[in-house]
């Protein structure tokens, strides 16, 4: 059965009539984040929060369906000893992987998602990248995480990069896209900017920062652009798209400063697991220890805390 | 295809929703680590002394209304002997002091407020009304940098003139205002001791409490007798310092009334002076600006510190292509402002400094209304108690409104469209004050040729509001006249007489 | 046969100077000149209030394009007024003289002013060196202070020199970039006018200095006070003096530059700092980042 999509992309946007950006004024404005002090019942329910929004991940070349087991069972029982977690918003893993993870999670309401198109460095050719996600998708995935291709962008051949993310948009049928704009590798804020423009109005549900294979990987001045890009697309279209930084926030204070830009950028109607994902592997387990300080008044080991 | 969700933001009318949903907890400063006393004297001499006459006042915390100490008002006769001590002491063991060991002194004095920077910043809020966040992040250790600064240059100034014999002119009187107290002491106080003056200074009689401690620090850092004297009081001990025979130098901070009544008042008198006045700074964004950063900046020029700085981009220039957007941006930016107790870390606006300055920025509200002004306003809660002014914008103005010529010294914006660079130079300029501009712009030629045509004495270009103790600062025109800060600093209490 | 009869001289009219050119005082008033013998030497325009309006207009709007000139450009302009003072320096000895000062005095001053020109013009493209700065700010902002000229300067020229002081105290001011309108000095106002003179048949442009005779007592007020003026430099060594200018200029915050007691012959007279005193300091910040 085919569901007749109403597809929701619009032309090539006009990416010089993209806003410039000013990186000092990005990292004054994140500094202003960063001095929130987040205290009592409004860091537990941040703490929650973060929670319920990680994608927890696992994409290495070393993987196996052993491992992916493992994580999927960590997902399902994060702290069973503390009573009234959530479950985390989805787990992370290669194509190959999916059909065990989503065997794995059941009826849990964990989401598996995929990534694809040659990830992280998106150099194949564009079929292969296509017939990758239609795997993923085909064996059960419920979210697709595609890398653009830095290097057409890098050269300006904007256009290239638009087909390809709507192409792939296509493959994912009725699986959601998020589009990965590995930040660390444009460079520039500007760039970022761009992208994230080019992405969303090609047919991304949510904008990603990075792959989490290099440096940098997610910044908050780099995740602020993208939210502010995501919020002039919104008053521009209507239509709400997701955003995920991914790769180093590995604690929960930074974590935490992450919710307070969301907040303070895009509003309460952002802050869900449907609008805001964390792509991390290390942060739940920090998120658990600062819970259960938050809890028993005292500081916690890891030695406490499952590993994956 | 997901199925559309229940949006949550109401697009019919295109607002983001910042109300409800999770919010933060309150974080209070806490307050027993300080200590204020109850009652303060006069600091002459090196040491706290009972004033000539039994006047005193109440410091009031404008977040609550409480009295938080009871400060003494300093008659001619204590200004005679604040005056008389400094003179000694200049006389005496200031002048006779090698430069390098009087740079040691101020030194020390740096580093104490370093040490003593928490309880500063929570006395700074608890007596100004500003968020604690602003005293501890911004005022008090720009504070501290400052006395650093000059504490280096005591035994350089044959390099900083040259050709001349930098000398110190003598005794200075200083008065400062009550918008950054400790910080305006540390600009007053720091070059002039560098200099190898000594000084009399008067913090505004709402926020007096910072200066007193501050002469706890004088005292403890075992500063000769007289060298600093802090005499607390209003409108009459400043005319006093002011109109002192023997005072060589005056130092003033505050309104351009008052400072054009101390330049009459010098006159005909040998005196130097300096007068950092007041502003109603233009903030210019072109349409090929940085657009959210540019917003970042319009707020943190207006509505930081409550408006209450002479630098304030007060005056919004937006070129007419964008104004839609950056009026968008800026409202929604507003919407997540937090005003509130100024001890919570979390507050981004604090109180109004006093009952009589809300009144004053209130009187302006309706003024600019009866002009015909549209007026809109944040919808953050305030509190019940205390003095309070939610951000507000002023559109459909003009530069023959009131609220766009006069100073407001509040958390009011006028914004005004614009079409062509010509036009908006012509009317960034087109006002008596001359004391700070903003320029917005991607284009680097532009950035030049902009701030190159501004009037005023500080141009932050796709930037606002930044100070530094090493970069002059004051104005042009009716901003006063005189810099304070950077090498540009010294030349206020030198005399260089060939 | 009898000796021919003595050729007329023909006598010079001294007029104000605004704007490049030569008006008679829009009050028609004048006050003669006289010799310490009591002959008239010549009729001197005793100018109003509205040429000192008139004047500030001229300097206003002459101010822009001056402030705009290069700084070499205004160096090369003042090394012609000193050139061309240098050629008629017979013509403003004969002045002196004439209006009661020795030959040998008269010699030595317009030696001197010639002197103190070049000393300014070579000034102009290094002063701005001198006095500004690239300031060290902690944050990541590229800072620097530079010097601008304040505007339009009102010069209440010194009453008893009347060539060198004049150029003492204008020279400064215009090579920093301000224009100026100038109250020459009272008893000694010849030499003002002539030197207007130079100023036209110079590159000067019109508008950047002008000059007025008149009485102080009637003009220290205007020029103190006027809403257009951002400088005014007096040379009274009255205090009386100094404070009414002083109290004039409360009203609009102008800068009050005070040259009383200065030596003019002597090289104290010249520095530097003097352009520096009809000079604002601007300070500029601006990110670094991409």
């Amino acid at each position: 059965m085919t569901v007749t999509a109403v597809r929701f992309t619009t032309p090539l946007p006009d990416l010089d009539r993209v806003t410039r950006v000013d990186e000092v004024g990005v990292n004054e404005r994140v500094a202003r984040f960063q001095s929130r002090s987040i205290k009592t019942r409004s860091k537990v329910e941040a703490l929650k929060m973060v929670l319920s929004m990680i994608d927890l991940t696992t994409l290495e070349g070393q993987d196996t369906p052993g491992k992916v087991r493992q994580l999927c069972q960590k997902a399902m029982h994060l702290h069973d000893s503390m009573p009234g977690l959530p479950h985390v918003a989805a787990v992370c893993v290669y194509p190959t992987m999916v059909w065990v993870a989503k065997r794995a999670l059941g009826s849990s309401g964990i989401k598996v998602a995929s990534v694809a198109t040659a990830f992280p460095s998106g150099m194949a050719p564009r079929k292969i990248k296509i017939e990758e996600t239609k795997m993923a998708v085909a064996e059960g995935a419920d979210e697709i995480d595609m890398v653009i291709s830095r290097g057409a962008f890098l050269q300006g051949e904007y256009g290239l990069v638009f087909d390809e993310v709507a192409a792939v948009k296509d493959a994912c049928g009725d699986a959601h896209l998020k589009v990965i704009l590995e930040t660390g590798e444009l460079g520039t804020l500007d760039r970022v900017r761009r992208a994230s423009w080019l992405a969303m109005h090609a047919g991304a549900d949510f904008i990603k920062t990075s792959t989490g294979k290099i440096q940098p990987a997610a910044t908050m001045p780099v995740t602020l652009v993208m939210l502010q890009a995501i919020r002039d697309f919104w008053y521009e279209t209507g239509r709400m798209i997701g955003m995920k930084p991914a790769g180093g926030i590995s604690n929960s204070k930074l974590a935490v400063h992450y919710l307070v830009m969301l907040r303070e950028t895009l509003g309460n109607a952002w802050m869900t697991p449907d609008w805001f994902r964390f792509g991390a592997s290390l942060l739940a387990n920090d998120v658990l220890m600062q819970l259960q300080k938050q809890a028993t008044g005292v500081y916690q080991s890891a030695d406490y805390f499952s590993k994956d | 295809m997901r199925p559309a969700k229940g949006r949550d933001v109401d697009t019919q009318t295109n607002k983001l929703a910042f109300d409800g949903g999770w919010q933060y907890a309150p974080a209070p400063e806490s307050t027993d680590h300080i200590r204020i006393d109850d009652r303060y004297g006069l600091f002459i001499g090196g040491e706290f002394v009972e004033p000539a006459r039994k006047g005193a006042f109440p410091s009031i915390n404008p977040a609550t209304e409480e009295t938080l100490a009871i400060v003494s008002v300093a008659t001619q006769k204590d200004v005679d002997r604040a005056v008389a001590a400094a003179r000694k002491a200049f006389n005496g063991p200031w002048s006779k002091m090698g430069a390098a060991e009087r740079g040691k002194f101020i030194y020390r004095l740096a580093r104490i407020l370093q040490e003593r920077a928490r309880e500063f910043a929570t006395i700074e809020s608890l007596d100004g009304g500003k968020p604690i966040r602003e005293s501890r992040d911004i005022d008090i250790p720009l504070a501290a940098a400052h006395f650093f600064y000059y504490a280096g240059w005591a035994d350089k100034l044959e390099y900083a003139f040259p050709g001349r014999n930098a000398r110190p002119l003598g005794v200075a009187g200083q008065v400062i205002p009550w918008n950054f107290p400790l910080l305006m002491l540390a600009w007053k106080i720091a070059p002039a001791l560098a200099c190898g003056n000594t000084v009399v200074l008067k913090p505004a009689e709402t926020t007096p409490l910072t200066a007193l401690k501050f002469a706890e620090v004088v005292r403890d850092a075992g500063l000769p007798p007289g060298v600093v004297n802090i005499v607390t009081g209003a409108g009459e001990t400043g005319a006093a310092i002011v109109n002192h025979p023997d005072v060589d130098k005056i130092a003033f901070t505050g309104s351009t009334g008052v400072g054009r009544i101390i330049q009459k008042a010098l006159a005909g008198t040998k005196k130097k002076y300096t007068l950092e006045l007041g502003g109603k700074a233009a903030n210019i964004i072109f349409a090929d600006a940085a657009i959210d950063q540019a917003v970042e900046g319009i707020v943190n020029g207006i509505f930081f510190n409550q408006g209450h700085v002479c630098c304030a981009g007060s005056r919004l220039f937006v070129q007419e292509s964008v104004e839609n957007e950056v009026v968008r941006k800026l409202k929604d930016r507003m919407e997540t402002l937090i005003i509130g107790d100024p001890l919570d870390k979390n507050t981004d606006i604090g109180a109004i400094n006093s009952k009589a300055q809300l009144e004053r920025i209130e009187n302006y509200l309706t003024i600019g209304r009866a002009e015909g002004a549209d007026m809109y306003q944040s919808s953050c809660p305030v509190p019940d108690r205390g003095y309070w002014c939610r951000p507000t914008l002023f559109t459909g103005v003009s530069q023959s409104n009131r609220v766009v010529q006069e100073e407001i010294f509040g958390p009011v914006l006028t914004i005004q469209s614009f079409r062509t660079e010509e036009e908006g130079l012509s009317k960034a300029n087109n006002t008596p004050y001359g004391l700070s501009g903003g320029v917005w712009t991607d284009k680097g030629a532009k950035i030049f040729k902009m701030t190159q045509g501004m009037r005023a004495g500080v141009i932050w270009a796709n930037t606002f509001n930044k100070f530094d103790p090493t970069s002059p600062f004051g104005g042009y025109k009716e901003s006063g006249v005189g810099r304070e800060g950077g090498l540009h600093g010294l030349e206020a209490y030198v005399s260089l007489e060939a | 046969m009898a000796k021919p009869a003595p050729r007329i001289p023909v006598a010079k009219t001294y007029k104000i100077y605004i704007d490049g050119k030569f008006p008679r005082t829009e009050s028609g008033r004048y006050f003669p000149l006289a010799r310490k013998d009591g002959t008239v030497i010549a009729n001197v325009c005793r100018s109003s209030r509205k040429d000192f309006r008139n004047a500030v207009v001229a300097a206003r709007g002459a101010s822009p394009g001056w402030a705009g000139t290069s700084a070499y450009l205004r160096g090369q302009i003042l090394y012609r007024i000193a050139e061309m003072l240098e050629g008629r320096a017979g013509q403003f000895v004969a002045e002196l003289v004439v209006q009661g000062v020795t030959k040998k005095v008269a010699q030595a001053e317009v030696e001197a002013s010639i002197d103190r020109v070049i000393y300014y013009a070579g000034w102009s493209d290094k002063y701005q060196q001198i006095f500004s700065a690239v300031n060290p700010v902690a944050s990541s902002h590229f800072n620097f202070s530079l010097l601008e000229p304040t505007g339009v300067v009102a010069i209440i020229a010194p009453e008893d020199s009347g060539l060198l002081g004049l150029l003492s105290t204008l020279m400064p001011v215009i090579v920093g970039g301000n224009t100026a309108v100038v109250l020459a000095s009272e008893s000694l106002p010849l030499s003002a006018v002539s030197f207007a003179e130079v100023l036209q048949a110079g590159d000067v442009p019109k508008g950047v200095v002008n000059i007025l005779t008149g009485f102080r007592k009637e003009l220290n007020v205007q020029f103190a006070s006027h809403m257009d003026v951002n400088a005014v430099v007096y040379t009274g060594d009255s205090d009386d003096v100094a404070r009414d200018v002083q109290v004039e200029a409360a009203r609009n915050i102008k800068r009050v530059v005070s040259r009383a007691g200065m030596k003019w012959s002597s090289g104290s007279a010249q520095s530097p700092y003097l352009i520096k005193d009809t000079q604002e300091t601007k300070t500029t910040w601006h990110p670094v980042g991409n």
